[in-house]
């Protein structure tokens, strides 16, 4: 249990931190909202094919606004040489690793809420209608933004080119997650239950996450300690 | 002898490419249901096996540079990523040439092919990558993590025809379906093909790591120059 608690006292420290400065939090909902206030200029809010490109057009702005909330997660931490005051302590580089994560993830869940609300009030989308399965939607594609986002945080941490090439190299690592997000999340917004083809996404969403996050956690060491 | 090596390989993988598009074009017949664009298959998805091929053993090769530290391991896996993602372009450029004759399209977005695009847009981000980071350590480290990383979508390549219900053929060889869906004459031919674009694959990764050793020595060579 002692790297859960250590992971999770570093996502504390990071929330705690967010919700004091509200750097990235307050950039990445004002983002999310005005992406889906341009969106509603590009395609007829309240014509009936918006409901099918709905998901697309959600998920790509949370990934979008996803990049600022990871991009600060590990950069806040270069002044006075945190990092590595971090690093020297006796917390596990996993536990470090997952830790920022989370917060992430609990910072995008924000993001999340903040643009769904102001998504149906735009577009008249009555997307709570399933709860159970919107919130599994967002849990598990959330998680995978996450993590992703974490690892190549860390590892463009000090790279001069950061802001250019972390978009190149984690959109196209993240878009078996956004395929499965967006066709559960586009069938929520019909209004429809999940059926067969739905759970499979889900099942996809789930396996990435394993997935990602055991190679997050197999590879802590060598992508912070080095 | 590393040179004389590659120009073996090549020629030997040459060689062997004359031989096929001579039985290729006037030995094989046409196939009934595509007729004459069928041979396109012969380079379409030989070059996607070499390509995914050489996608894994470059992980192979970034994990040993992860556990030893030693740059070789790390130029080798950057030379195979570099000739796997040209066989991967040749892969989807013949597909969609296929397509269109076929399908009457250049492109769908099937799971397959996708991935497949999703697949050639992760190396290509791995060698932009590697081109924005002067320092070689922290160079291959990065790279090193990008491909292990990468490799999970070249596993959802491969099995993508089986999961999901798709436009795309399903596996027609007879290691994947057991015969009995394409004459064991061009089978044959699609094998030894396949191994025509491995040994030229294979010739061009060694001159592609020589280059590598090169730009290294010269590397050290001006650092040494900076500290004198």
């Amino acid at each position: 249990m002692k790297p859960l608690y250590q992971a999770f006292s570093v996502a504390r420290k990071d929330l705690a931190v967010e919700f004091r400065t509200k750097e990235s939090l307050n950039a990445a909902a004002a983002f999310s909202v005005a992406i889906l206030l341009l969106f509603s200029f590009a395609f007829d809010p309240f014509s009936d094919t918006i409901h099918e490109l709905a998901g697309g057009l959600l998920w790509l702005t949370f990934a979008f606004a996803g990049a600022l909330v990871f991009n600060r997660g590990f950069s806040r931490e270069l002044p006075n040489e945190c990092l590595d005051t971090l690093l020297a302590s006796p917390l596990e580089p996993s536990s470090l690793l997952i830790g920022k994560a989370i917060g992430v993830f609990f910072l995008l869940l924000i993001v999340e809420v903040i643009s769904l609300c102001v998504f149906g009030i735009f577009y008249g989308m009555r997307w709570w209608l399933h709860p159970g399965e919107l919130a599994l939607t967002c849990g598990l594609t959330t998680w995978g933004i996450a993590i992703v986002g974490s690892v190549f945080g860390a590892l463009t941490v000090n790279l001069r080119l950061r802001e250019l090439m972390l978009p190149v190299i984690i959109y196209p690592l993240l878009i078996p997650l956004l395929i499965g997000a967006i066709e559960t999340t586009n069938t929520l917004l019909i209004e429809q239950p999940f059926t067969g083809y739905e759970w499979l996404w889900a099942k996809v969403l789930l396996v990435f996450d394993i997935v990602f996050t055991s190679l997050a956690v197999a590879l802590a060491e060598t992508i912070l300690v080095n | 002898m590393r040179e004389k090596l590659a120009i073996a390989l090549a020629a030997a993988g040459g060689a062997l490419l004359v031989y096929n598009l001579y039985q290729m074009f006037l030995v094989l017949p046409d196939e009934a249901m595509q007729g004459a664009i069928y041979r396109i298959l012969f380079f379409h998805a030989p070059a996607a096996i070499v390509g995914m091929v050489g996608y894994f053993v470059a992980l192979t090769f970034s994990v040993l540079y992860l556990s030893s530290k030693d740059l070789r391991w790390d130029s080798l896996a950057a030379s195979i990523v570099e000739v796997s993602l040209v066989f991967s372009l040749i892969n989807i450029c013949t597909g969609s040439i296929w397509a269109r004759i076929i399908w009457g399209i250049w492109w769908t977005w099937d799971y397959r092919l996708t991935s497949a695009l999703v697949c050639v847009l992760i190396f290509a981000g791995y060698l932009m990558l590697r081109r924005a980071i002067d320092e070689p350590t922290q160079r291959g480290r990065l790279s090193a993590a990008l491909c292990i990383f990468g490799c999970v979508d070249v596993v959802i390549v491969w099995k993508s025809i089986e999961w999901f219900r798709n436009q795309h053929p399903g596996p027609v060889l007879s290691i994947r379906t057991g015969g009995g869906h394409m004459d064991p004459a061009m089978e044959r031919i699609f094998w030894l093909n396949g191994l025509a674009l491995l040994l030229i694959a294979i010739a061009l990764v060694l001159i592609r790591t020589r280059q590598e050793a090169t730009t290294r020595e010269i590397d050290s060579l001006r650092r040494l120059a900076h500290a004198v």
